[in-house]
């Protein structure tokens, strides 16, 4: 199984470029379009809700900053995995892949606390214009990072077993763009949702 | 004409060091840090979103450049991925502009 896993990464491609990491990088150029829509959708019905709660009512931006600064922490530790690995230190790697999917299921856990204040409060996903695209879109994200913390643990697991080939260096990459793009979605996000003030009285 | 197969060996990372990761790393936190004081800071409503969106937009270049390694890799990764996010803003902004929402 590993000789094959092997195999599959120095195959000969007409590029001379891996074919996984050009699809990664083509598979994150579509998602640039997914977000892309969920982000307009946001902004094209930002103030336009009838009925309350709006984004002023229950958005809580210390809380939201928190959130913010553990999605970039674990980008850091993701990159000091990646390193690791090239350096063939693999039990840092390890440790480092693990931080990265704390921090990530940190950040998971206070999206699921904040979702659940919002609908105490009296905002669901079918409240009005604002919790629809509100919803969706971190929640498209969420489920982004969920999978990402996913990927990592399969990692672990898999690294830990010997099941990875040895050049461990390169899966680690690619589920290292993975995670970075979350976090760069995050970083437009936390801009355009939380931090833009939004028309009052609507949201 | 068809081009000869190469093979792919990972080639060598010229990256930067754990030690320039992590200061990029705070300079993150720090634009992170800004941004959030600045949404407090009482700004005029296009003076705040514009500094908002550059602060944003400097983070998201680090990132994509330094921790992506966007900027040592090959530039077809980089073609790839540009492609993709051009064609993602622009087709945005019009729709965003077509239906007049910064005249709100």
């Amino acid at each position: 199984m590993a000789d094959a896993a092997i195999a599959h990464d120095e195959h000969q491609t007409t590029t001379g470029l891996p074919s996984t990491k050009l699809g990664m990088w083509l598979f994150l150029s579509s998602e640039c379009l997914l977000f892309g829509a969920l982000i307009t959708a946001y902004v094209l019905y930002r103030g336009s809700s009838l009925v309350g709660p709006y984004p002023n009512d229950v958005f809580d931006i210390p809380y939201t900053s928190v959130s913010s600064f553990v999605l970039l922490a674990s980008s850091l530790t993701m990159v000091l995995a990646h390193a690791a690995a090239e350096q063939r230190d693999f039990g840092r790697m390890r440790v480092w892949l693990l931080t990265t999917a704390m921090l990530g299921m940190t950040f998971v856990g206070g999206q699921v606390y904040e979702f659940t204040v919002f609908v105490e409060e009296g905002l669901r996903i079918d409240t009005n214009l604002f919790g629809t695209t509100f919803f969706v879109l971190t929640g498209f994200h969420g489920v982004h990072v969920t999978v990402g913390v996913l990927m990592l643990l399969s990692l672990v697991g898999m690294s830990s077993a010997r099941r990875l080939p040895d050049d461990q260096a390169f899966p680690v990459e690619m589920v290292g763009l993975y995670w970075h793009f979350v976090d760069i979605v995050w970083i437009v996000i936390f801009t355009v949702v939380y931090l833009v003030p939004t028309p009052s009285p609507g949201g | 004409m068809q081009q000869e197969p190469t093979t792919t060996h990972a080639a060598p990372h010229h990256g930067p060091t754990p030690r320039e990761y992590v200061r990029i790393g705070a300079i993150l936190a720090v634009l992170t840090g800004a941004e959030v004081w600045m949404s407090y800071s009482g700004l005029a409503g296009a003076l705040l979103i514009f500094t908002l969106f550059t602060a944003a937009i400097i983070k998201f270049v680090l990132v994509v450049a330094y921790f992506m390694h966007l900027k040592y890799d090959d530039r077809r990764y980089a073609r790839f991925f540009v492609m993709g996010l051009t064609g993602a803003v622009t087709l945005y902004l019009i729709v965003l502009l077509a239906s007049k929402v910064f005249l709100r």
